[in-house]
């Protein structure tokens, strides 16, 4: 029997977990990642030039970090690896991929889609100026290119990676004007029982904010973001917010890293037809998922913040879990250890309530789109208000996502409604006073970036490649 | 001032020159082009949709907010980029031709 084909996307927490799991039982899955190096967002590693410790790069989860490079370099020469390569489109059984302007396609067995997260914004007044940056995208610019975004940062938004990019920015030596947290203190305290299903990572988070105060941050809860303000050409010089008292302030700064906690990168799971579920802690639609990670698709699978944000050390449970559900489906059972898999769905339970808790305590601030004026920018790629999004709902009486996306072009635009999409989905819900569930979500659309239409034009008249000769470019 | 990113660390790189618009410039050896870019100027483009300029936003090659192009009309992601010597990159999208096949 010819051995089964397995295709992993994603070489980050979850990814390499799972990966592990498949080579462990004999298998060589195909792992296909967009970086340029492995270790994903949250232990993406510096360029080769690069010369900090791992103690100074990934602070208090350096050993996890190096662990699961290691982890990485030993499965290397037991897997295929394709590294900044694009995963498109998931149909007919296949798996699309594009590097270095050729396509590709791959028949599997079973595909495990670990494609990560992205940041989860809600748009404020002015948050096209240059200078804006998401949260996450301001720990990349430190953590890959020991760089801060700028002279003077102000950290607006909610969840603990504020606090946490807010002081790995302060530890590197760069000025921060303000952490203003939207979410209010009682809702931390009312969220504990569930925070403590993690009580050490509870403690690092104390240990952040004490960190930050003892270094003199100003630190504001329950704030809400007025405004960017700022100038076309010179970008952003300060924030206006109304802080816990109710009470209009402002601080100047030259860089703002904006970010309400992080969204799973469901694109692919919806081309491959997964069935998707409203979490209403969350606000919004996740695919389905059974406890090993099964997607409502047979041979697909999801695992790691990609399908439920479940953080670094839950996406590596979740990873290894759904390559032992592969096994499983795959009639290896004798490989997969039932006491291991008991262990693993127990851990996950534990993460789960946490990502209960962290959704109580940081709450996504879905009133604010109520109260965004009509010449704020919903969609920084056209540059479309809420003012015409509402126009839509109203003079078309557009009420679903994707007919309010075809009339307004909110969601249209080049980063296909993953910074606007949630927003828009709460501005639609109350103009047009439906439940957002109501509205539903925007559909996942292939390419899910944005590539050159020669990419295609290639792969249209060249006979698909096996997976080997792109692992053999690689190497 | 002048650049828009602020370098706290690992600066012993070797240099990389390369052009922007037109004027000489210096990233180092690792950088990613936004980076190398904004360690010079404060914007990489100007907006197409509206008056403003622009500077990225998500640098893990997600919102497509960086796009450069190269002087003879390669379109450039400049957050996942690796600067390299004699790039020529310009911040405004050449004149728009169809089909556009690269």
């Amino acid at each position: 029997m010819a051995e089964s084909r397995v295709i992993v996307v994603g070489a980050g927490p979850a990814g390499i977990r799972c990966a592990e799991a498949l080579v462990a039982a004999g298998l060589r899955p195909l792992l296909i990642d967009e970086g340029r190096r492995d270790g994903g967002q949250i232990y993406r590693r510096q360029p080769e030039q690069f010369s900090r410790p791992y103690s100074k790069l990934y602070g208090t989860e350096a050993t996890r970090a190096q662990n699961l490079h290691d982890t990485f370099e030993r499965l290397r020469t037991k897997l295929d690896y394709a590294s900044e390569t694009l995963a498109w489109n998931v149909a007919g059984g296949k798996l699309y991929t594009a590097r270095d302007g050729l396509a590709s396609n791959h028949a599997y067995d079973a595909l495990v889609l670990c494609p990560g997260a992205t940041d989860r914004l809600m748009p404020v007044k002015g948050w096209q100026y240059a200078g804006t940056y998401s949260l996450g995208a301001s720990q990349i610019a430190l953590k890959a290119q020991a760089c801060a975004i700028g002279s003077n940062v102000v950290f607006m938004g909610s969840g603990p990676l504020l606090y946490l990019v807010a002081n790995q920015y302060v530890q590197a030596g760069a000025k921060v004007a303000a952490v203003l947290d939207t979410s209010p203190l009682g809702k931390r305290m009312r969220a504990l029982p569930k925070l403590l299903a993690r009580p050490d990572v509870l403690r690092k988070g104390a240990a952040l904010v004490r960190s930050l105060k003892q270094q003199g941050v100003k630190i504001e809860n329950g704030i809400e973001p007025l405004e960017i303000h700022g100038d076309d050409q010179r970008g952003v010089e300060g924030v206006r917010y109304r802080d816990g008292r109710g009470v209009a302030q402002r601080i100047a700064c030259d860089a703002v890293a904006l970010g309400y906690h992080l969204r799973p990168e469901t694109q692919l799971a919806d081309l491959a037809g997964c069935a998707f579920e409203f979490d209403a802690s969350t606000h919004q639609w996740l695919p389905r998922l059974d406890d090993m990670g099964r997607s409502s698709v047979k041979q697909v699978y999801l695992a790691g913040d990609g399908v439920r944000v479940l953080g670094a050390d839950g996406a590596e449970a979740a990873g290894a879990l759904a390559a032992l559900a592969v096994l499983r489906d795959l009639g290896m059972d004798r490989a997969v250890d039932a006491q291991h898999v008991a262990a693993l769905k127990r851990e996950r339970a534990k993460m789960e309530r946490f990502r209960a808790g962290l959704a109580q305590a940081f709450p996504w601030p879905a009133q604010q789109a109520a109260r965004l004026s009509d010449d704020t920018l919903v969609c920084r790629c056209e540059g479309i208000s809420a003012g015409e999004l509402r126009r839509v709902i109203r003079d078309e009486g557009a009420c679903e996502a994707n007919r309010a996306k075809a009339f307004s072009r909110v969601g249209m635009g080049r980063c296909q409604g993953r910074y606007c999409g949630h927003a828009a989905a709460e501005v639609i819900a109350d103009a047009a006073r439906v439940p957002l569930e109501q509205v539903g979500r925007l559909r996942g659309q292939a390419p899910v970036k944005p590539f050159a239409i020669s990419t295609v034009a290639v792969a249209a008249d060249a006979p698909a490649r096996p997976a080997a000769a792109i692992t053999q470019e690689e190497r | 001032m002048k650049s828009r990113f602020v370098r706290l660390a690992e600066t012993e790189r070797r240099a990389v020159a390369f052009r922007i618009d037109g004027e000489a410039v210096t990233g180092l050896e690792g950088d990613t082009l936004l980076v190398a870019m904004l360690c010079n100027t404060r914007h990489v483009r100007q907006s197409e949709f509206g008056p403003e300029v622009r500077a990225g936003f998500c640098m893990m090659g997600a919102c497509q907010d960086c796009w450069v192009w190269t002087a003879d009309g390669q379109r450039l992601r400049a957050c996942t980029t690796v600067v390299s010597a004699d790039l020529d990159i310009v911040t405004r999208q050449p004149e728009a031709q169809w089909p556009n096949l690269v």
